[in-house]
This record gives C-alpha cells, structure tokens and sequence, in this order.
C-alpha cells in the first residue's frame, strides 16, 4: 500500500516534469521562429486583428464596468476616514498598475487562447499540420510565432485602451453619481500617475498576451484524439492560462516594484 | 552529410520504430525506383502509416536509414529535410485541406510557401491543376467544409501535384469514397503520375484500387515486409501472407488482433 502510494507520487512528479520539459522546448522553438526568418507577414496582421481588434468590446466592456465598480467600492471606503479625494487616485492607480492588464488578460484567454488551441488542435486531429510539413512549411513558424508576437503586441494595446475606458467610467459614477467635481476629480486622476504606473501594466500585458497565445498555441499542437482531445486542449488551454496570468501577475509585480 | 549511391529514388534501410513496447515497423526495408509506383498494403496496425510519417518525417524512427534521392534523412538537420520535401507531394486519407484558406490557396500552398512564388501566378497554377482533376475554375473561391469528400480528394490530388513533384505519396486514397468515385481517383492518380513522371508511394487497404495504380505491390506485416513483387502477380504468387490478405481469409499465418468467436 505505502510503496503503490509512493509509486503514484513518483509517477505524477515524472509526468509533471516530462510536462514542463515538453513546454520548456515548445516555448524555445517558438521564440527561436519569432525571431528566425522567414517571416509571414500577412498572418501577423491578421493575427493582430484577431486577438487585438476583435478583443476591444469584451476588453473595453470589462474595463468600462471595472472602473465606475471600483469608483463606487473605493468611495465607500475612503468615505469612512474622509478621504473621498483619493478615490480618482486609487481607480487610475488600480486600473493601471493591476486590474486592466490582469482583467483584461483573463478576458483574452477566455476569448483568444480557446480559439487558437481549438483551431490549431483541429488543425493537429485533422493532419493540417501534418501537411504543412509536407509542404516543406514549419507549423511553428507558420502557425504559432505569428500567434504568440500579435498576442505579445496587442495586448499592451488593448490595455492601454483599457486604462482609458476604465479611468473614464470611474470618473462617470464619481462625476454623475458620486457628486464629485469634474475638473477636481481629472486634477486629482493625473497628479499623482506615474508612467511607472502605466508601463509596469503594459509590460505585465506583454507578457500575459505571450502566455495566453503560448498555452493556446501548445495545447492546441499537442493535442490528441478527435473532438474530445480539442475539446480538452481548449480547456487546458484557458485554465493554464488563468493561473499563469495569476502566478506570474504577483511575480512581475515584485519585480517592477522594486 | 550522407548520400547513397543507387537509382532508388526513396529507399528504406531496415528502419525500426516502437511506441512504448509495441514494435511498429520492424527492420523494414523498401526500395522506390524513379519513376515506379509502388502500393503498400497490409492490414490495419500493421505501420504502413507509420512508415510513410517516418519518411515524411513526422515521426523519427529509432534505427534504419531514409533516402530520398539518396538524402539520407534519419537525424538530418531540418533544413536538408524540408529541401527534400520539396521534391515531395502527399495526399492525406481525408485531405487535410486547409480550412482557412479557399481551395485555390490550398492547392497554391506549396508554390507560394516553400517555392516562393508570387500569388497571382501561383493562383494560376493552381486553377490549371484543379482542372487536370476535373475541378472547375468556379471551385477556386470556395471553402474546403463546402466540398464533398470526393471534391475534397481531387482538391487534394491537385495540391499534391502542383509543384510538379517527383515523388507523391498517397495514403489510402480511395478510402471513404463510393466504388465510382474511388474509380475516379484511381484513375486521376495514375494519368498525373504517368503526365509527371513521378515515383509514387501509395498506402492502402482496396486491392482493386492497387492493383489498377501499382507497378510493384508490397505486403507489409509485423512490421516489415514480408512479399514484394509486380503487381500483376499477386494473384498467384504463392506466398501464404498475400493469399490470405486477398481472399481476405480470418485463416492463415496472418495473426489478427481480435478474439476469434
């Protein structure tokens, strides 16, 4: 029993490190193709219209309601020890350094990286890149460095617009409903950002966009065994997604805070 | 970098490959001639695909040597392997077109990608290959999921043959085709191979669909081959394996994977 027991945890240790072994040369073959020509150009661009352009409802609607919530939540609080006049501070602060990028990461994994592990798992079922080898064409280069620089590219963006949409709803509840003052609150919202602020987030974003695209583009390609292995690489795709985005938020938050 | 000497142009040197403790093709050896078509068949398990996915390089195997035009391409860098495939065009069992793109850049894939042509005359290639299969040039725009399975074949041929290659490979093509359109096939492999020249390597299960596109037929059993000869002397070549795969007999030397009753 003791030793089945051992045995078991030996074998999910072996699986587990055979796993970040497979992703580890999966993620240097990828960045190697990034960076290798050729490049394909015209999948670039339509791989930033995808994950970028395509993004900017659900990205802007999240960051919309994000920032008139956090408003009303923030003012509640600072009200308790009169401090009301931190409230535009504290959205833009919050909306830039942590809730645009990790929001809107988590809103592209759930949008972007099941449809790329989905495609690209079909594409693997139905012997699509088979073929593309055949057609002496590199599946990594073709299919998943275009994926993964438009993700890395266009999120930072997609944040950025994020921040606006999110400053700007916070700024809508406080001015309209809240009772504060329209150029006191603007006042209030930029005197104390830095560009600190903005970037850490937008750097953040960068490397969410990579790990979204990158765990779409590896579950998709290692996928097996018809619908119900695209069906799994689709879910293993946006859950591995979600706690990467989460893991490695407080990490680059250490490091960009020091 | 190391080449053969010979005028086999695809040649297999005892080439070995398991998955796990499963033996898969076991010191199988074959040779291609330039110009000869030869079928592979053998029954389901047997690794004829997973042959074809060795030379094609999908999988490597463990042991053995693959030429292609004396190329060997066990353990060659990627480079030398895409450069041979050039030479190469392959017709997947269910096509495998590109769901992305239209028909006429499916078939276009080649010339564009890896011989770097411009679009608007690789388009034009292709309209002309999707002719040769009996395609009209109406089917260029469409979508691949608007094709029948027959359509999306001869798609698939004309993808095949339109960098005008000098090896094809076709596996089992005329699977999941009603008996006419599997007539169609066969007989639009063997004009565009004979039109081209070109050595080609078919996998398949249809005896009557090998022995209408072969010039050699082999057998492969366990693993290797185990008869290899003209096609038209399977009929009577006394080798007990052959007999038993085309009377298609449950008793013989063949062993089958299933529980007899």
């Amino acid at each position: 029993m003791e030793w089945n027991f051992l045995a078991a945890i030996g074998r999910v240790a072996l699986q587990f490190m055979r796993s970040v072994g497979h992703l580890s040369l999966f993620t240097v073959q990828s960045f190697k193709h990034i960076v290798l020509p050729p490049f394909y150009l015209r999948l670039f661009l339509k791989q930033l219209m995808f994950i970028g352009y395509y993004s900017l409802p659900v990205v802007g609607m999240t960051a919309l309601f994000t920032g008139m919530v956090l408003a009303l939540q923030i003012y509640v609080g600072s009200s308790r020890f009169n401090a009301e006049s931190a409230v535009a501070t504290i959205v833009v602060i919050g909306l830039t350094r942590e809730l645009a990028p990790v929001l809107s990461g988590l809103m592209v994994a759930g949008r972007v990286g099941a449809a790329i592990a989905a495609e690209i798992g079909t594409m693997r079922v139905t012997e699509q890149i088979d073929a593309l080898v055949t057609l002496s064409t590199n599946p990594y280069k073709y299919l998943v460095a275009p994926r993964i620089l438009a993700g890395m590219i266009t999120l930072p963006m997609l944040v950025l617009v994020g921040d606006i949409i999110g400053v700007s709803g916070g700024y809508l509840v406080a001015t309209e409903s809240l009772g504060f003052n329209a150029s006191g609150y603007i006042k209030n919202t930029f005197d104390y950002l830095e560009a600190r602020d903005v970037i850490s987030g937008l750097i953040k974003a960068s490397v969410f966009g990579g790990l979204i695209t990158l765990m779409g583009c590896y579950h998709g390609f290692n996928s097996s065994g018809g619908a119900q292995g695209v069906g799994r690489a689709t879910t293993n795709a946006v859950v591995s997604s979600f706690i990467l985005i989460l893991i490695s938020d407080y990490f680059l938050t250490v490091l960009l805070l020091k | 970098m190391m080449t053969m000497s010979g005028s086999a142009k695809i040649s297999l040197k005892n080439v070995s490959k398991s998955f796990g403790n499963k033996t898969v093709l076991n010191n199988l050896s074959l040779d291609i001639a330039e110009g000869e078509s030869v079928v592979v068949i053998g029954g389901s398990g047997t690794g004829k695909s997973v042959m074809l996915k060795c030379i094609l390089g999908l999988l490597e195997p463990e042991a053995g040597e693959i030429f292609i035009e004396g190329q060997q391409l066990v353990g060659a860098r990627p480079s030398v392997r895409e450069k041979a495939l050039r030479k190469t065009g392959m017709l997947f069992q269910y096509a495998a077109l590109f769901d992305s793109l239209p028909v006429w850049e499916n078939v276009a894939f080649g010339l564009i990608q890896a011989h770097g042509m411009e679009r608007g005359a690789a388009k034009h290639i292709a309209i002309e290959k999707l002719a040769l299969v009996g395609l009209g040039a109406d089917m260029a725009h469409q979508s691949p999921a608007e094709l029948s399975i027959g359509m999306q074949k001869r798609v698939g041929l004309a993808r095949a043959i339109a960098t005008d290659p000098e090896i094809i490979f076709f596996d089992e093509p005329t699977t999941g085709l009603d008996p006419i359109m599997g007539d169609v096939i066969d007989n639009l492999i063997r004009d565009c191979t004979k039109h081209l020249g070109a050595s080609t390597l078919t996998i398949s299960h249809d005896m009557e669909s090998a022995q209408k596109i072969a010039d050699k037929i082999a057998l492969i059993y366990k693993g290797s081959v185990v008869w290899i000869g003209p096609a038209d002397e399977i009929d009577h070549c006394g080798n007990p394996y052959v007999e038993q795969f085309v009377r298609g007999d449950i008793n013989g030397p063949i062993e089958l994977d299933i529980l007899k009753p």
